[in-house]
């Protein structure tokens, strides 16, 4: 009979890992990475970007939909990503502490240029923010300038969670312009244009480039009081590029001066609307062709299993060799057992959204990270299961054991986690499922997988979108559960079945 | 260790030995001896301290007072593993581990003692024909035995590394009259055979007595008598052990 030195379950843990390591790995040797926000103008200018990089010979990948402002800033500061394109007034309003509303970009450029961030001209146009009303509702009541709003207290703001929040949005607002208004609520910027079109909030925050907007038949309040400040689009940038990558950075420069307003509203129009690839805009808009990378359903179906699989099999992978090993303890040493488990719950209760985003401040964006925040997600279900499956072993069982003259080892190894194991099973199997699920939230912080499809279908209103990163995502977890199972027919003792049935 | 039945076994004693669960007296101090080579019953109800007695001995349990002498020494904690070793255990159900087979129940010690296959094998024939044991039910598992078989198994598994003890907890305690009368009287047969130190724990007097000289009554955690059948009959210590050998006396496959 073979002597195995680790419990299986531990062995199952090494399994993954190394089969997670044969999986194509994303990042190869150090292209350009440039960065984009989570709405269509960012990706737009993402895959401009990219698109003018590989016109120009160089390789470049496009980090698409990261999040919000703070989570690609500080993807730029710590190297994570190399390029993305931003707004002069959320420079000067959020990021740059100290910085006159109206500063120009040589202002700005001067002020990055110690962070080693580079800015570059303007692309051409400006899309600031304003607030927005239907048309035919704001006729009524005869609302044209912000300042109108004054004389109609009981209308409803929806506004973006970002806009809600930062000094350039609803709170600067509202003193400038003394708002009377209390029914206030946090949007998702993308379902704000429907929730005001049907009329379930009468106000919303806009960008002056949206391509809703004649879409909506919204009309688009006058700033008379000045409030907004501009909002450029420049492309930010590591000024460590004009060493490795001058070529890249000369691309970006090229950009600017090229995009007026209305072009960005119609390609804006493009993706949002009639549903055409980022980058096919972008290579229309460059005069080329639009690159290959975008093939079609299976290839990115493919690539976004492979992207799944590998963030579900190393965390569990890496969970299962720390878990196991802490439930065993915790079985042992009753009172270190409480702190533990209760440990591992509270990791369980951080929101699964905030866990992400507490990873990038400690690990940045991307794969690892997101890992990370599903390794300590996998934890508590498999410590918990150990720990029970050890405790629930019978008394007489293990005193048998004892009985025998076997040393503690050789008795956890041979008998108690043998009696322990469809316990141990089951957590896995339960931490696996979880997993798969939780999974889709890593392609927030750049991880990609069955989410990135979801947060572009949200993004885009597109169902079929949504389904295909939704569908995939409960193919696996049904698959992993049927894995499971198999796994747990194979390595539970035929003994334990034959006393089940009994 | 040789695969040859060696003569001799272990002294026991418990001096001044007395152990408590909570505010529970499992054991009251007891002073007992159990020479080498001998065979002595611990009989008593439930909760009397006979089992208490032998988890003591086995270092499964420690007590509150006293000590455990092994061979005359005192038991320490790290003599524990060798001394267990050196001694079977069995108990009520058998305590098999349902995962293994009964060969693999068996092989357990032995393969951490370094046995090769050839000679577990050969241990368990040699064990088996000593239990009439059928070989074949070796290879199955303890859901898919008999009480009396998984009885034979757990004393096989008892006896595999040749120990110069037995210590039983009520062996044959869950099983149907017929089956055990047969067991009684291979154990009986066994235990002569081997010529080791045997405590048996049992409420059954009648079998106390077809096993051992010695009887041990307990009560509450206390020795009320400790000598022969006849000395229990005949020259009671006490009323309680008049009732305990009447109450047996009732019983219809009592001898």
């Amino acid at each position: 009979m073979m002597r195995c030195l680790l419990p299986a379950p531990m062995l199952l843990g090494v399994c993954l890992l190394l089969g997670a390591c044969l999986l194509p790995a994303s990042a190869q040797a150090a292209p350009v990475r440039i960065g984009s926000k989570q709405f269509t103008e960012s990706v737009i200018l993402g895959e401009l970007a990219l698109a003018g990089a590989r016109e120009a010979g160089i390789d470049a990948v496009h980090r698409r939909e990261l999040g919000g402002t703070s989570i690609l800033w500080r993807a730029l500061l710590e190297g994570e990503i190399d390029a993305y394109p931003e707004y002069t007034g959320t420079l000067t309003q959020e990021l740059l502490k100290g910085v006159p509303a109206n500063a120009d970009i040589a202002t700005l450029r001067a002020r990055l240029k110690p962070l080693g961030i580079g800015i570059t001209d303007s692309l051409g146009f400006s899309d600031t923010y304003a607030i927005g009303m239907r048309d035919d509702e704001a006729a009524r009541l005869g609302i044209k300038d912000i300042s109108d709003l004054l004389q109609h207290p009981d209308l409803r703001f929806g506004f973006s969670n970002e806009f809600m929040d930062r000094g350039d949005g609803w709170p600067g607002l509202r003193r400038r312009y003394g708002l009377p208004q209390t029914n206030v609520s946090g949007l998702d910027h993308t379902l704000s244009y429907r929730a005001v079109a049907s009329g379930a909030v009468d106000a919303i925050d806009l960008y002056s480039t949206d391509a809703e907007i004649p879409y909506y038949h919204l009309r688009t309040l006058r700033d008379d009081r000045r409030y907004f400040p501009r909002y450029e689009a420049v492309y930010l940038y590591r000024l460590a590029l004009e060493q490795h990558a001058p070529a890249f950075v000369s691309v970006l420069h090229k950009l600017t001066g090229s995009i007026d307003e209305e072009a960005m509203r119609a390609m804006n129009a493009r993706v949002k609307l009639r549903g055409v690839g980022e980058n096919v805009v972008a290579a229309d808009f460059l005069g080329i062709h639009a690159d290959g990378h975008d093939g079609g359903l299976w290839p990115h179906l493919l690539q976004r299993s492979a992207e799944h699989v590998k963030l579900v099999a190393i965390s569990l992978g890496l969970a299962m060799l720390l878990a196991i090993p802490l439930g065993i303890l915790a079985a042992r040493l009753r009172r270190l057992g409480q702190w533990v488990i209760g440990l591992t719950g509270v990791l369980q209760t951080v929101p699964s959204l905030a866990m992400f985003v507490f990873m990038i401040p400690l690990l940045g964006i991307g794969t690892w990270p997101a890992i990370a925040a599903l390794f300590l997600y996998s934890l508590l279900p498999i410590v918990r299961n150990t720990h029970a499956g050890l405790v629930g072993i019978a008394p007489e069982l293990r005193e048998s054991a004892a009985a025998l003259g076997l040393p503690p080892g050789v008795r956890l190894r041979r008998v108690e986690l043998p009696l322990a194991m469809r316990s141990i099973l089951a957590g896995i199997k339960t931490a696996a499922v979880i997993n798969v699920g939780t999974a889709t939230l890593a392609a927030l912080i750049g991880a990609g997988g069955y989410g990135q499809p979801i947060l572009t279908g949200i993004r885009l209103d597109d169902v079929g979108l949504i389904l295909q990163g939704a569908i995939p995502a409960a193919v696996l977890a049904l698959l992993v559960q049927g894995l499971f199972e198999l796994v747990e027919r194979w390595l539970t003792p035929r003994g334990l079945r034959l006393e089940a049935r009994q | 260790m040789s695969t040859a039945e060696s003569p001799g076994g272990i002294a026991f004693a418990l001096v001044q030995a007395g152990k408590r669960y909570g505010k529970v007296h499992a054991l009251e101090r007891t002073s007992l001896a159990f020479a080498a080579g001998t065979t002595s019953a611990l009989i008593g109800s439930s909760g009397s301290g006979k089992s208490t007695v032998l988890r003591l001995l086995l270092g499964l349990e420690w007590p509150d007072h006293g000590h455990v002498e092994v061979d005359g020494k005192p038991l320490q904690r790290s003599d524990v593993l060798p001394l267990r070793r050196r001694v079977g255990y069995v108990i009520q159900d058998g305590g098999l581990f349902p995962h293994l087979t009964a060969l693999g129940n068996l092989a357990l010690l032995p393969r951490h003692l370094g046995w090769n296959r050839e000679r577990i094998q050969q241990r368990a024939e040699q064990l088996a024909a000593l239990t009439h044991l059928p070989v074949g039910v070796l290879e199955r598992y303890p859901a898919e035995l008999s009480g009396g078989q998984r009885q034979r198994v757990a004393l096989m598994r008892a006896l595999m590394a040749d120990p110069d003890a037995l210590l039983l907890d009520e062996p044959l305690g869950a099983l149907d009259p017929v089956v055990r009368h047969e067991l009684q009287d291979e154990l009986k047969q066994i235990f002569d055979q081997l010529g080791k130190t045997v405590i048996v724990v049992t409420h059954d007097l009648a079998e106390a007595a077809w096993f051992a000289e010695r009887l041990v009554l307990l009560r509450r955690g206390a020795v009320l008598q400790d000598g022969t059948f006849h000395d229990l009959r005949d020259r009671p210590t006490d009323a309680f052990v008049s009732r305990f050998v009447e109450a047996q006396r009732r019983l219809p496959e009592a001898p």
